[in-house]
């Protein structure tokens, strides 16, 4: 397979502090991958770096071929790559479906300061496909809520969906479970995984829960101290010993023992 | 806007032109005034609807009413309408260069930034002598199309005019509003974040409404010079900018009519305490603000927007 976003030598440090180095990978279109690492591990500089909310100290990002390295998070995302957030970035004082309208209204419609003004943000188009996009999601019912008043859930998908509202190529996830409780995580993971895949998006989702991730990702980088240590099949990283005594929280000694 | 309401505005609108030929003479003229200023407030409404608070809307007020002034003394232009159309283009421009510095930055910034670009004008005004300095300069009377009203009739033309351009002015906001331009001002307070990872900029959309604003409150400033036939640096002064502040407050945000129902009120409010209170009418002013953030935040407009939306719900 092909691939969609190419990553080089990257390195992000603030001051002596080095938040990330060395960090090379390749991802295929149609990827679905999971990254794991413990809080400070380097997951979510290594997703700004990729949307352009942090600029890399050193090397270089790739994206469909494409230098994106400088580029600013308004360009990345016009290029094909889209966003969703550890804390939901939402509208608080919009109702879900205008906050779907908005997201549905610029993709179709263009970004530019001259199309946003002649047209229409609440137009029967735009409120069909944004209706059907939150379907598609599975939070039609929430339609009329205004999103403050939603639940962590709910506003979660709701930032994923207006994430994928340009249909991009590549989808960015950051801990899309996080705050939300573990009953309600599958249900989550499911709309938002189904959606997406429907549309052939490539995923890339950092995520703390490892059935998550086993459940979900097709790939696993395991990030430890700002590098990636471990690139693989979920089973096959999560077999390793730095990543059980690093990141899933089990020292080599239990590891070995209940291998044992 | 739907449809209906801007026919029935339209229709309010237009009979109210055509009473001011029997409306007392003394009541043309301030009218007038409160409703150009009421344009001015209508721009930094579409501001304020972004969260951005301008202290220096008096800028592109000033720079409305002295283009009439000057192309009127200068070049000898006489026609209202072409007046009014350099005057509203003239705030549209220099909002539209201001908008580059100002488009970068927000809240306090945003609002002292504006504040000081007015307060250069104030000074370059004052040392001008071409522009009259302290002065300022007088407006020769302006024709309509070729017609010259005598009298009276020159305070009604400009009435008439002044409550056309509410209407456009009203109605061009109202639409914005609408459109995803429009729309996304509430949510530019609310996260920027998210609007710029939609492939949207920020600072572009903060551009667009200083000039949307600029163009407004020129208008306003161009119709106030016809009628005062005067103008002087006070225009760009602060304490213009701050009556701006006053009437937007007094008209809140929710509708766009209630730009022009906070200027007249202003006005009202103004009148009689000078009249009543010669020398503290300023207190009775600063009670009415009190009053005003106290018991109706939303403004003059919420309230007319809310008590309208509750009819609604009703039937």
């Amino acid at each position: 397979m092909t691939a969609i976003l190419s990553a080089q030598n990257l390195r992000k440090s603030f001051g002596s502090f080095v938040a990330a180095h060395d960090i090379s990978c390749e991802i295929a279109r149609g990827e679905t991958i999971g990254i794991i690492g413990a809080n400070g591990a380097g997951k979510t500089t290594f997703v700004n770096m990729i949307s352009g909310h942090l600029t890399p100290t050193d090397g270089r990002i790739t994206f469909n071929g494409r230098d994106i390295t400088a580029l600013t998070p308004r360009q990345i995302t016009l290029l094909g790559i889209g966003r969703s957030f550890q804390i939901a970035q939402v509208f608080a004082t919009l109702t879900a479906l205008e906050n779907m309208c908005i997201a549905t209204a610029i993709a179709r419609r263009g970004e530019s300061i001259t199309r946003l003004t002649m047209n229409r943000a609440m137009a029967p188009d735009i409120v069909r496909d944004a209706t059907r996009s939150l379907e598609q999601f599975g939070i039609a019912e929430y339609r009329d809520m205004l999103a403050n008043t939603l639940s962590q859930g709910v506003r979660k998908i709701l930032d994923v969906a207006m994430a994928a509202a340009r249909d991009p190529l590549l989808i960015l996830l950051d801990e899309p479970t996080s705050g939300v409780s573990r009953e309600e995580r599958h249900e989550l993971m499911n709309h938002v995984m189904g959606a997406l895949k429907e549309r052939g998006v490539t995923i890339l989702f950092v995520e703390h829960d490892m059935e998550v991730v086993t459940g979900y990702a097709d790939r696993v980088l395991a990030f430890i101290d700002g590098t990636i240590v471990a690139d693989g099949k979920p089973d096959a990283v999560f077999a390793r010993d730095d990543v059980r005594a690093r990141i899933t929280g089990q020292s080599a000694h239990q590891a070995e023992t209940h291998h044992v | 806007m739907a449809r209906h309401s801007t026919l029935i505005s339209f229709v309010i609108i237009a009979l109210l032109a055509i009473s001011g030929g029997w409306l007392p003479s003394w009541i043309l003229p301030i009218s007038t005034v409160a409703l150009g200023n009421g344009l001015a407030v209508l721009g930094m409404i579409v501001l304020w609807r972004s969260g951005l608070v301008s202290f220096g809307q008096a800028l592109y007020y000033a720079v409305g009413a002295y283009a009439v002034a000057f192309s009127a003394r200068h070049f000898g232009l006489r026609d209202a309408f072409l007046l009014v159309l350099i005057g509203t283009l003239a705030g549209g421009l220099v909002a539209y260069i201001a908008g580059f510095l100002l488009s970068r930055y927000r809240g306090i910034f945003f609002a002292m930034l504006s504040l000081a670009l007015s307060m250069i004008l104030y000074g370059l005004l004052i040392n001008s002598q071409i522009l009259g300095a302290s002065d300022g300069l007088s407006v020769p009377r302006a024709t309509f199309a070729g017609f010259r009203p005598r009298g009276d009739n020159y305070a009604w033309g400009l009435f008439a005019l002044v409550l056309a351009a509410v209407w456009c002015g009203a109605v061009a906001v109202a639409r914005y509003n609408t459109t995803i331009a429009g729309a996304l001002s509430t949510p530019m307070i609310d996260n920027e974040l998210r609007i710029e990872f939609l492939g949207v900029s920020v600072d572009r959309l903060v551009h667009q409404k200083v000039v949307i604003a600029g163009l407004l409150t020129g208008l306003g400033g161009s119709i106030v010079a016809l009628s005062v036939a005067h103008v002087d640096p006070a225009m760009a002064f602060w304490t213009t900018s701050g009556g701006f502040v006053f009437v937007a407050i007094l008209a809140g945000t929710a509708s766009v009519w209630g730009a022009f129902i906070g200027a007249l009120a202003y006005e009202a409010i103004r009148t009689i305490a000078v009249a009543t209170v010669p020398g503290t009418w300023q207190m009775i002013l600063g009670a009415a603000l009190l009053l005003t953030i106290l018991f109706v935040p939303q403004g003059i407009g919420g309230l007319i927007f809310r008590r309208r939306r509750e009819l609604g719900a009703k039937q």
